[in-house]
């Protein structure tokens, strides 16, 4: 059998902390051989970063490293560091999740890549450039000479990652280790990042590691997988074998865990209950716009008009979920504000049990809260820290109902707690004290505490494990069954919008796109945007990923500053001209229920 | 799932009903500043030299007034050079000054003066500086804009110019001297604060506490000044010995504390111009406000560690 290109032997990583040592990573023995891809999925936690931080000498100050790690058979572990970077960077590269910090910020992109290449390489000038222009046309930059000379903070975080990109295969590395690549990406971009991945590895024979939590991404990519959990490799082979023939109870709880887009209602985790028949219209919102006025250019600014929701309109009923799906900068998180009023509107009507909320005085807003509540997306930075759990979660209450009294209030809280899956005795603890979870558990019951009649989740399970996400989703369609409360479930993630919403809305650049049952539009998709959403989604199945069908448009969100923008899937009635008004697509009732914006 | 499965565990747990206490940020941070030696030393000198400088003066033979002709610019009992000793008089163990006031008294009056103005500017410079800049950082927007202009307009005015003119237009007295010094220092206080209250005001927490119905007073009084308090405990230790090591530059200026009261800068001030004939007269004073000050940074260090253990 050849040398492998990489090979890890009984690598234990450590770190001593003022607690006490901690186990990154524990005896992990591997091997990537060249062209091969290998997947390391695991949930936040497991060491799957420090495991190959630690092979190429990037460990924190305060991390030891013990085992041994072979590229083409040559130690490297312990190398003086002069010597590592001659690999770093040329031989084996990088690429991490967050692509803006790791661009130097006042270099233009071309100078940053021609620098990399010429650290490692000898090249003449022109003979650089030139490599870089290839490398960038290589990760599809369109107008990749033009983007030589722009600033990081000038790109979007698409192409950024591909400039990353572009920067690890610069000098034809044999290996490359992608450390969550796509974690901050929108989906659509996500595929496409994937989709050039897939294709350096097929073009190039470059092996790849990558290392995600999203089992999605590694049943696309990877060739063998190795499932870590808390230091641990707990589960090792091929990606069929670990995906349909999976035997170790970790894997198996990952991959239930994982909401998947194709299988919506799956046994063991809790049903989205069906509505009831004859429900009252709770919140009825018409036109709703929310423009922020934004200065562009330098002394004389002219102030435009920021269209962070550009006239949406919608139903919600009592006891019904409405999915609220879109792309980072849809105005998805702008609408939830506006409707519970923690933004001013600058147009349209938000009428909530067949009252117009615009004109209310702040004293009957504030009781109007009793019954709209808002869960966020951060779970410890929505608790104040200073505060316990307890305090924070019958706060809602103190302000709300102050003719309780305290041990009332301290009963409705155990209670609540205990309904969330927390320990009343629990309840003089602090945030920090209690991992991503639990914290949304509080938060959640927060929310709840007043018997809210509609819960606005504003991405609530985004920042979550899967496993976590999983059972903070299972709670909520718990606690609605219980409850009979409405939800609006915000979320960039199709596949957990399906498992818990009954209707879904697509928004794109502030407007609605396509409205409808979720069977309809999972199933039947009319507009081009849903289509290219819903296919970027990764599933975590290795056949389906591979028989997909590649999507080679490179879709990327343009700026919402830029009226054109709205008329992407309506080209025929575009105005050339960023500051014209343009024709506003209209909704069309294609199918009872199901509502799609006019596109081409 | 994991919700139901621990419902029995949680329904004992009602029924045991005892609540365990949290670890609260403030316990965590008291843990961390004690395990910081030099914080910890420093809050023992600190405390020993206040302690010193309150209770010594009233039980000690001398006063801080009590002149002798007798005994002028007398070296310590102990002091190495026999010729300048006169042991005619009590027992003066740092030594007389040009009038024959006994000095050790004298330092720990000084002692009393500094610690005071430190604490007493600071405390005026707290006040104005946490109420202004927490309205201006909570209200935002144009009455943000001027009320921070106003603090540039006053930055830019020359400290010592400005003290001049306060001595010389009203009668010098240590009244005078702890405005003259917190109405400066609340500048700084007034931008922390400001900046603190900016970036708590856009955390999701308070969000989560208006969409609860808090009322604005609520939202100000529980969520953003706790959270701005470690930040401005921090600052306090650090704006105490600015705030001695000013009174001390205008005392040694002339402008400052008045004969027979003293203040280290006073000390210092008369000791550095016999510095050849009593070197006494001006080590004592100084190493009494270096330790002070070295203290309160020590304890300023130690609190940042502790309370913001991640802005290292």
């Amino acid at each position: 059998m050849a040398t492998p290109i990489f090979e890890v032997k009984n690598l234990d990583v450590r770190f001593s902390t003022p607690d006490g040592e901690v186990r990154a990573v524990n005896n992990a023995n591997f091997r990537i051989e060249e062209g091969e891809c290998l997947g390391v999925v695991g949930e936040s936690g497991s060491g799957k970063s420090q495991l190959f931080l630690s092979t190429l000498g990037l460990l924190a100050g305060n991390g030891r490293v013990t085992g041994s790690v072979l590229y083409r058979g040559r130690e490297i572990l312990g190398l003086p560091e002069k010597e590592l970077n001659k690999l770093r960077g040329s031989k084996i590269t990088m690429i991490f999740q967050d692509p803006l910090t790791s661009l130097t910020p006042h270099m233009r992109v071309g100078a940053q890549l021609i620098e990399t290449l010429q650290v490692h390489r000898s090249v003449p000038a022109g003979e650089a450039e030139r490599r870089v222009l290839e490398t960038l046309e290589l990760v599809r930059i369109p107008e990749a000479k033009a983007r030589m000379g722009q600033y990081p903070h000038e790109l979007s975080g698409g192409m950024r990652q591909r400039v990353m990109i572009a920067m690890a295969v610069l000098c034809g590395p044999d290996l490359l280790i992608a450390d969550e690549p796509t974690t901050a990406l929108d989906v659509t971009v996500q595929a496409q990042i994937l989709e050039i991945m897939r294709d350096l590895k097929a073009e190039l024979k470059t092996a790849i590691a990558i290392v995600s939590h999203d089992m999605g991404v590694i049943a696309g990519l990877a060739d063998h997988v190795q499932v870590m959990r808390r230091g641990d490799i707990v589960e090792t082979g091929s990606v069929d074998r670990i995906f349909y023939a999976p035997k170790h109870d970790y894997t198996k709880m990952l991959l239930d865990a994982m909401p998947r887009i194709d299988q919506p209602d799956r046994p063991g985790h809790a049903r989205l209950m069906p509505l009831p028949l004859q429900s009252r219209t709770l919140l009825d919102v018409r036109d709703l716009k929310v423009y922020f006025p934004v200065r562009t250019g330098g002394l004389f600014a002219k102030r435009k008009a920021l269209r962070a929701v550009d006239g949406v309109s919608f139903q919600l009923n009592e006891g019904e979920t409405l999915g609220v799906v879109g792309e980072s900068g849809c105005g998805k998180s702008t609408l939830a504000r506006a409707v519970l009023k923690l933004l001013p509107k600058t147009d349209g009507a938000v009428v909530w049990c067949g009252r117009d909320l615009g004109p209310m005085q702040q004293e009957d807003i504030r009781k109007l809260r009793e019954e709209l509540q808002i869960v966020f997306q951060d779970p410890l930075a929505s608790l104040d820290p200073r505060m316990t759990i307890g305090q924070s979660i019958a706060e809602p209450l103190r302000t709300l109902k102050p003719q309780l009294s305290r041990d009332e209030v301290r009963k409705e809280v155990r209670e609540m707690m205990e309904r969330v899956g927390l320990e009343p005795g629990w309840i003089n603890r602090y945030p920090h004290e209690f991992s991503g979870g639990q914290n949304q558990r509080v938060g959640i019951a927060r929310a709840m505490i007043v018997k809210p009649r509609l819960v606005v989740c504003d991405e609530a399970v985004s920042a979550l494990d899967v496993s976590i996400q999983a059972q903070i989703v299972d709670l909520l369609v718990r606690l609605q069954a219980e409850f009979g409360m409405s939800l609006i479930f915000i979320s960039h993630d199709l596949s957990v919008v399906r498992q818990v919403s009954h209707r879904v809305m697509v928004l794109y650049l502030g407007r609605v796109v396509e409205l409808a049952g979720r069977e309809t539009i999972y199933e039947n998709p009319r507009h081009p945007y849903t289509r290219a959403l819903i296919r970027a989604v990764p599933v975590p199945d290795p056949k389906m990923e591979r028989s997909k069908p590649r999507a080679k448009i490179a879709l990327e969100l343009p700026s919402p500053l830029d009226t054109r923008a709205q008329l992407t899937f309506l080209k025929s009635k575009l105005i050339d001209d960023p500051d014209a008004e343009q024709y506003r697509p209209k909704l069309i009732e294609v199918a009872p229920g199901h509502l799609v914006a006019e596109h081409d | 799932m994991i919700a139901t499965g621990t419902s029995a565990a949680n329904a004992e747990l009602m029924t045991n009903a005892v609540a365990v206490r949290g670890r609260s940020l403030w316990v965590d941070a008291r843990r961390r500043l004690f395990r910081n030696k030099a914080a910890m030393v420093s809050i023992v000198v600190l405390a020993l030299i206040a302690l010193t400088a309150i209770f010594l003066p009233l039980v000690w033979p001398y006063a801080y007034d009590d002149i002798d002709f007798t005994l002028v610019n007398c070296a310590p009992d102990w002091w190495p050079d026999p010729d300048v000793m006169c042991h005619s008089g009590g027992w003066h163990i740092f030594g007389s000054d040009s009038v024959g006031r006994d000095l050790f008294v004298r330092v720990l009056y000084g002692a009393r003066v500094s610690l005071a103005v430190g604490l007493v500017a600071t405390f005026v410079s707290l006040v104005i500086g946490v109420v202004y800049g927490a309205t201006a950082g909570f209200i935002g927007g144009a009455i943000d804009d001027v009320m921070m202009r106003v603090v540039d307009v006053l930055y830019s005015l020359p400290f010592i110019f400005f003290v001049i003119i306060l001595m010389v237009i009203f009668n010098q007295s240590i009244w005078l001297m702890f405005i003259a010094i917190g109405a400066v220092e609340w500048l700084t206080m007034a931008r922390i604060v400001r900046g603190q209250t900016l970036s708590i005001k856009e955390k999701e927490f308070i969000e989560a506490a208006r969409a609860g119905g808090v009322s604005q007073r609520g939202i100000i009084g529980r969520h953003i000044v706790p959270n701005v308090v470690g930040p401005v405990i921090i600052y306090v230790t650090l704006t105490i010995p600015s705030v001695i090591l000013s009174e001390s530059f205008l005392s040694f200026l002339g402008l400052g504390i008045r004969e027979p009261l003293t203040s280290w800068g006073v000390l210092i001030s008369e000791g550095s111009n016999q510095l050849e004939s009593a070197p006494w007269m001006l080590i004592f004073p100084a190493l009494f406000m270096a330790v002070t000050l070295f203290c309160f940074n020590f304890i300023g260090d130690g609190l940042r560690d502790a309370l913001d253990p991640k802005d290292r």
